[in-house]
């Protein structure tokens, strides 16, 4: 057993176990720090996949900007706890169901997954998944869809502001 | 051994299923933003471990427009939530059924 399949482990069940505590947990602010562990486990995943890159976005965007963005709008919505309702049992199993049954069928297709993962020549080892290869890509092939997402990011934060501004 | 990326698309497969079913369950609007960006992350997630199986990085490239993107929703998603709130003084998603047939 490799060092990686170790912290792989770890990080998995870290990753799962922060998840739950994300929808179990009673108050918001519990399920936003929950959430920004989780971000943070999964960077350690993306980096045993040889993703620096987006390893140090996840951290950076997710567990840096969306996250401030949550708890700043929790903070002040000054949202209590949830109060538990009775009425809930019957869509709580409908929806574990459902999310059992998705994971069943997930796990049954990728089941089917060839498992022989590309092997790196020396040179690509020194190169995969660093910000030079992926900021070539992005700023080569990838250039009109990378400033699409700079316009969306526009819209996105003027809409922002006008739809958080005036009453509906 | 089980090699790691293969492993990874399992671990993304539970992810996604544990924010659907947060999704579906609990009444907090955002919570369920919370168990969106679960999802959303359990996508990249698959992204990458693809990419490292193939070799190729169109996967990261990928997994770095899903990040945009969902930046870009989250400021959308949580706008219409003060707004509702505002309006409501509630971000309880049974009490928001204005829409309803």
């Amino acid at each position: 057993m490799s060092i990686e399949h170790i912290l792989f482990g770890a990080f998995a069940v870290l990753t799962l176990l922060s998840a739950a505590l994300v929808i179990f947990a009673k108050s918001p602010i519990s399920s936003a720090m929950a959430l920004v562990s989780t971000f943070f486990f999964l960077a350690g995943v993306y980096v045993l996949l040889w993703a620096h890159t987006v390893a140090a976005l996840q951290v950076l965007v997710y567990a840096g900007a969306i996250m401030v963005l949550f708890l700043f709008v929790i903070m002040l919505l000054n949202l209590g706890d949830e109060t538990p309702s009775a009425r809930m049992t019957f869509s709580r199993l409908l929806g574990g169901g459902s999310a059992v049954g998705l994971l069943a069928v997930l796990a049954i297709a990728l089941n089917r997954v060839p498992k022989d993962v590309a092997s790196l020549g020396a040179g690509e080892q020194q190169t995969f998944g660093t910000l030079k290869t992926v900021g070539q890509a992005i700023f080569s092939t990838w250039l009109l869809p990378f400033e699409a997402v700079s316009l969306l990011l526009l819209v996105a934060m003027v809409g922002a502001v006008v739809v958080a501004k005036s009453r509906i | 051994m089980y090699p790691i990326p293969w492993l990874a698309l399992f671990l993304a497969a539970a992810l996604f299923c544990l924010g659907m079913f947060g999704v579906l369950v609990r009444r907090n609007a955002l919570v369920v933003f919370m168990c969106v960006e679960l999802m959303l992350n359990a996508a990249n997630l698959t992204f990458l471990a693809f990419a490292r199986m193939r070799g190729d990085n169109i996967g990261h490239i990928s997994a770095f427009f899903v990040i945009a993107v969902a930046a870009a929703e989250a400021a959308v998603g949580l706008a219409i939530v003060i707004a509702v709130f505002r309006s409501r003084g509630s971000v309880n998603i049974e009490d928001l059924k204005t829409m309803k047939h």
